[in-house]
């Protein structure tokens, strides 16, 4: 039985987590020694980048080309999906956590019967019922989660599996769905999207800015750090609540979660709300001038300093070694 | 216009999180629970919509008797009515099981959540809710906004945000900006005690995907410091040892 992924795509280019969700279907597949990976992409794609997902561990990629789709319908990509996974036969479906995947995976569960679980950090385990585990209390906890149903959907967050890259190029099929005029009741009518940035939630390296920059007029040093760094920008609560930066780069408990590779704060304290935020990061780095920042319990690396000293001094010494 | 709002009851997210010591229960030691942030949010625009439109607000807890106090707080900050459905909330499928069972009956006309709970994260109930009933369900909603029949949202995607036009009935996941969160005042607190709250039993459903047990991330090895005026070791680091650069 073959593992569905659904890939999702930003600006027509399929989005790199749903290429994680890919290399973690296909190891899934490894380890159960049974079936192949095919995924579903909606919308237009590039003949290339269709190809190129079997790069990513897919063999089979089914082509929906009606362009509607383009945009994250999510009535419309649940009816596809549903239908893609009937017709294949397939039992799991696997796909990245997203504002989107999220939304497109609750109704599927339900359409499929399948158990649904999301947050998942590793691959399953399968002796003694089929058991995932998954982040709970952002992050501050984990669960262990009994998964009964015949059918699953497991929606994975981002570094739960390395990237393969070395898989064969896949078999691209056009694949033709159903689609009724309730499905596109509700009109997307604009999207607004950052340009020319690193997206925060996707990112691999995020720089983020607290009060212990003073103002919004400090932000250059920030910004620069991140552009060395090929960094997304982020910020906490209190700077985006008193307007220094926009909403959509509070990293936090009730803002973006972020799960970069790495995660440097400046002039940050580490509010428990803020940590909940990035405690999924792989290595956080705190610059702040008080010693007893909290943020310091949470860190892998830490300077005690002055930003306005240390930062410069910092974007200095990565552009000599990058 | 009739407007159902379902809140969750979860530590607040300052708590410390403890496990049982076999590891199946959270230890509620200490913890002080709460209306679910993002629920807050949903509720504060519940009760501006409730105003605009001269409807009412039933709020909607699925959990046992310990709950009360958090749907009376609900009640306090201005809903009209609230439902408690007795049990633990299993899964996120029995949840929503509960929820769209007395939807069906409910003649509802918008039903607003928060985007997820702050305990499970899953995100998940507004959508399995409205695949149950038949009605289009959005998340994370941070703007909404009714004309007439008609409802207009702002929904968060990453990096950015999509304007969408749908008709009500519908389900949305709420988040900020979508209203302020509203403290209750003595009047509403004192209102809040009269007010109804009834209790129904849940309907039999299986789980698909519950928790069996809990486990604490391994305890984060010490910081290492770097001098202030040797940051090019820091650069050293994260190149050599942390292998990020």
């Amino acid at each position: 039985m073959p593992i569905l992924v659904y890939i999702e795509q930003s600006e027509g280019k399929v989005k790199k987590t749903s290429l994680e969700a890919v290399s973690f279907a296909h190891a899934l597949a490894n380890k159960t020694g049974e079936g192949s990976v095919t995924a579903i992409a909606l919308g237009t794609f590039s003949q290339e980048d269709l190809v190129g997902i079997g790069s990513a561990g897919a063999a089979k990629v089914l082509h929906v080309s009606d362009s509607r789709l383009n945009e994250g319908v999510i009535q419309a990509h649940s009816s596809a999906v549903a239908q893609a996974f009937t017709k294949e036969g397939a039992n799991t479906l696997i796909l990245a956590k997203s504002s989107l995947g999220d939304a497109v995976a609750a109704r599927l569960s339900i359409k499929l019967g399948a158990s649904l679980v999301g947050n998942v950090i590793e691959l399953p385990t399968l002796d003694g019922g089929y058991r995932v585990k998954r982040s709970i209390f952002t992050g501050k906890a984990f669960a262990n989660v009994q998964l009964t149903s015949a059918n699953k959907i497991l929606a994975i967050k981002k570094n739960a599996i390395d990237l393969k890259t070395d898989g064969a190029p896949a078999a691209v099929e056009t694949f033709s769905v159903t689609l009724e005029a309730a499905d596109f009741a509700s009109k997307i009518l604009a999207t607004e999207r950052a340009t020319g940035d690193v997206l925060l939630p996707e990112a691999d390296v995020v720089v983020s800015g607290g009060r212990g920059m003073k103002g919004p007029e400090n932000w250059g040093m920030i910004e620069e750090l991140a552009k060395t760094l090929g960094a997304a920008t982020g910020c906490s609560k209190p700077v985006s609540d008193i307007g220094w930066r926009p909403h959509h780069e509070h990293v936090g408990q009730t803002g973006v979660k972020v799960a970069p590779s790495l995660y440097i704060a400046v002039g940050i304290s580490g509010a428990i709300q803020h940590l909940a935020g990035v405690n999924s990061s792989k290595n956080i780095v705190v610059i702040n001038k008080d010693p007893e920042a909290p943020f310091f319990k949470a860190a892998d690396y830490g300077i005690v300093g002055d930003a306005f000293e240390v930062v410069p001094k910092l974007i200095e010494a990565l552009k000599a070694e990058l | 216009m009739k407007i159902l709002v379902c809140i969750t009851h979860v530590p607040d997210t300052t708590s410390k999180i403890q496990f049982t010591a076999d590891n199946t229960k959270l230890d509620a030691t200490g913890v002080q629970f709460i209306i679910g942030p993002y629920d807050d949010y949903a509720l504060a625009r519940a009760v501006e919509l409730r105003d605009q439109t001269s409807g009412t607000l039933t709020v909607l807890n699925v959990g046992e008797a310990e709950t009360e106090p958090t749907l009376r707080k609900a009640l306090a900050i201005g809903a009209d009515d609230a439902i408690r459905i007795n049990s633990v909330p299993r899964d996120s499928f029995f949840v929503a099981q509960q929820i769209a069972h007395l939807v069906k009956s409910g003649g509802y006309d918008l039903i607003l959540m928060g985007r997820e709970s702050i305990d499970f994260n899953g995100g998940m109930v507004h959508g399995m809710v409205g695949e149950l009933v038949g009605m289009p369900s959005f998340s994370p909603v941070m703007k909404l906004d009714l004309e007439g029949k008609t409802v207009k949202m702002s929904r968060e995607i990453e990096g950015g945000k999509e304007t969408i036009e749908a008709h009500l009935p519908l389900i949305a996941g709420c988040q900020e900006p979508i209203a302020e969160w509203k403290i209750p005042n003595m009047r509403g607190i004192m209102s809040a005690r009269t007010k109804p709250l009834l209790v129904v039993e849940p309907i039999e459903i299986e789980t698909q995907a519950e928790a069996s047990n809990y486990q604490l991330p391994p305890a984060k090895g010490a910081v290492k410091l770097i001098d202030k005026d040797n940051v090019g070791e820091l650069v050293r680091l994260l190149k050599n040892e942390a292998k990020v650069l």
